[in-house]
């Protein structure tokens, strides 16, 4: 009887200290991006893959915040 | 092509808050949030000037560095984004940012703070292009489309200029050198001529 009794405490230590463990649920990398893969901006119907198409039509954009090319007065100023 | 950033003319901003509105209606960004805000310096009293702020896609990021979570990306044009379903929504990117960039959606008597929501220089988040889960998330992906930011193409005076840093340095350069000092910078000469073009005009004076 007091053979059960003590096995049967160790057995109910066991699982109550086994309660008390800390499992690591997400391992981060520190200083490595974690999140999901983007998409390039050229990866889609309209480019089609095609980085130097993209990259001029980004530029050409920017350009036409120039206002002195916009309106054609660069040599008049 | 790597380095895509925001240059705000100090000069030239009227605080319109054209970019404000164009950024929130663009993307559909909540009450509470504003990803682009116009900053007014000496309100008031002479030397004022205003700027419009949002992310500046640091070359070095603070809030990339601080993140626990790891959340944060450059894309390979130097653009800072996030994956929302990481954040933690913790605002430690909130504390390390110059430019006060990170927002938190606010809801609840509380003040419960929800995931961080920034500028995506509208170039969406790690979601399939032009997909629902990206606008709703991010909001538009202009730059996949090959267009800029709205804030800055919405700019009706060209205050705030977007693009590659050394196409807008270059714009910027020519509109130093170009436009002069006192009333030139506001281009009164390019509107109503200059004195000495005006007196070379038959019956100027």
């Amino acid at each position: 009887m007091r053979k059960i009794m003590l096995a049967l405490l160790v057995g109910a230590l066991i699982i109550g200290i086994s309660g008390c463990g800390e499992r690591p649920t997400v391992i981060y990398k520190q200083g490595k991006y974690q999140g999901k893969p983007d998409t390039q901006p050229w990866d889609n119907e309209q480019f089609k893959g095609n980085r130097t198409a993209w990259e001029n039509a980004i530029k050409a954009r920017a350009e036409l915040e120039n206002e002195y090319k916009r309106t054609n007065t660069g040599d008049q100023l | 092509m790597a380095r895509m950033k925001f240059l705000c003319d100090a000069e030239r901003c009227i605080v319109c808050n054209g970019c404000v509105t164009a950024c929130k209606n663009e993307n559909e960004v909540p009450w509470g949030v504003n990803r682009r805000r116009v900053v007014t310096i000496k309100q008031g009293i002479p030397g004022e000037k205003a700027i419009s702020v949002a992310c500046m896609h640091c070359s070095d990021a603070p809030c990339m560095a601080v993140c626990p979570v790891d959340c944060f990306y450059k894309t390979d044009e130097g653009i800072v984004l996030h994956d929302k379903d990481l954040c933690i929504g913790c605002g430690y990117c909130f504390y390390a940012c110059p430019f006060g960039a990170p927002q938190f959606p606010q809801d609840g008597a509380f003040g419960l703070r929800g995931k961080m929501d920034k500028c995506t220089y509208c170039a969406g988040g790690p979601e399939k292009n032009f997909s629902e889960a990206e606008f709703k998330k991010y909001g538009r992906n202009r730059i996949a489309e090959g267009k800029l930011p709205l804030c800055a193409e919405m700019c009706s005076t060209k205050a705030l200029l977007a693009g590659d840093a050394d196409v807008i340095s270059d714009i910027y350069r020519t509109r130093v050198t170009r436009r002069g000092t006192g009333s030139e910078i506001w281009g009164w000469g390019t509107a109503y001529g200059r004195p000495e073009k005006a007196a070379a005009q038959p019956g100027g004076k």
